[in-house]
């Protein structure tokens, strides 16, 4: 029963939580800017939403197609795709990716601000979009438990 | 809470991006200085950054460190003027090997990386101050 209320809210939680993850990454691509060799990294929100939801029984749900890509391993010393650089998302991590630079730098360092800064911009608007979800969400369980 | 790293990832390229500026502007000032410390010319610094993971088990936490300060072994500009006391033989004077127009250039980047990472403190900022205020 309470599993059904909250089901709508974990869903967006879980969706806050990979856009304060996403928010770090652009950040450090940020930071990054004139790092030489350092690679700009980000990773597939939608992948990541679907495997982090996946448990979450939810009408506004719809992420069943969406399983982690993984490379077949045929010999010991082979080195498992996403162990080097998997986010902290619990089990079922989503693999940092990296972004391929429309025009690359001298140094190696493929970090574009112009493109991160709109992303990073994006983000926050959209994280302040699940907030926003979440408060109404919230407002209106109150306003089912207190009847009025 | 992960956005709360972001204020370590943006802290350290500001603190790297501060060095870079101090670097810089010790350059500039030093642009002139024929004698140093050990008798020679000013030679320009330059920073080296590195990425620096701020949480070792965190790939994605990236952060930047001031690596070292290298001087710069290009050959200094000869000035010729046999009544400095610093001149040689031939009556010229090695300048220090700093190039005001890369410099000014240098800074110019440095700064507009700096403000970016304020940027994105202050987003940030604001996003927690909304996110505290959740469900109220």
């Amino acid at each position: 029963m309470l599993n059904r209320i909250t089901s709508q809210i974990d869903f967006n939680a879980e969706a806050l939580k990979l856009r304060s993850e996403r928010q770090r990454v652009i950040a450090a691509n940020i930071a990054n800017a004139d790092t030489p060799n350092f690679q700009a990294r980000d990773f597939n929100f939608r992948e990541a939403l679907g495997n982090a939801t996946r448990d979450i029984a939810s009408p506004g749900s719809t992420s069943s197609a969406a399983m982690p890509r993984s490379l077949a391993t045929t010999d010991s010393r082979h080195v498992a795709a996403g162990t080097l650089s998997t986010l902290s998302l619990g089990a079922k991590g989503t693999p940092l990716q990296y972004r391929q630079p429309v025009q690359g730098a001298f140094d190696g360092n493929t970090v574009e601000v112009h493109q991160e800064t709109a992303n990073f911009a994006e983000n926050a608007v959209r994280y302040e979009a699940s907030l926003r979800f979440l408060n109404g969400q919230i407002k209106s369980m109150g306003m089912a438990i207190n009847g009025q | 809470m992960s956005l709360f790293k972001v204020f370590g990832v943006s802290g350290s390229a500001i603190g790297a991006q501060n060095v870079r500026l101090n670097t810089i502007a010790s350059n500039l000032a030093n642009a002139d200085s024929i004698s140093g410390p050990d008798g020679k010319a000013y030679r320009a610094r330059q920073v080296i950054f590195q990425t620096q993971l701020t949480d070792a088990n965190d790939q994605a936490s990236a952060g930047v460190r001031v690596a070292q300060v290298i001087e710069s072994d290009a050959e200094g500009r000869k000035m010729f003027d046999p009544k400095n006391p610093m001149a040689d033989e031939s009556g010229h004077v090695t300048m220090p090997n700093v190039n005001v127009i890369d410099e000014m250039v240098n800074m110019i980047s440095a700064s507009r990386a700096y403000q970016n990472n304020v940027e994105v403190m202050n987003t940030t900022k604001n996003l927690l101050a909304k996110t505290i205020a959740m469900g109220s």
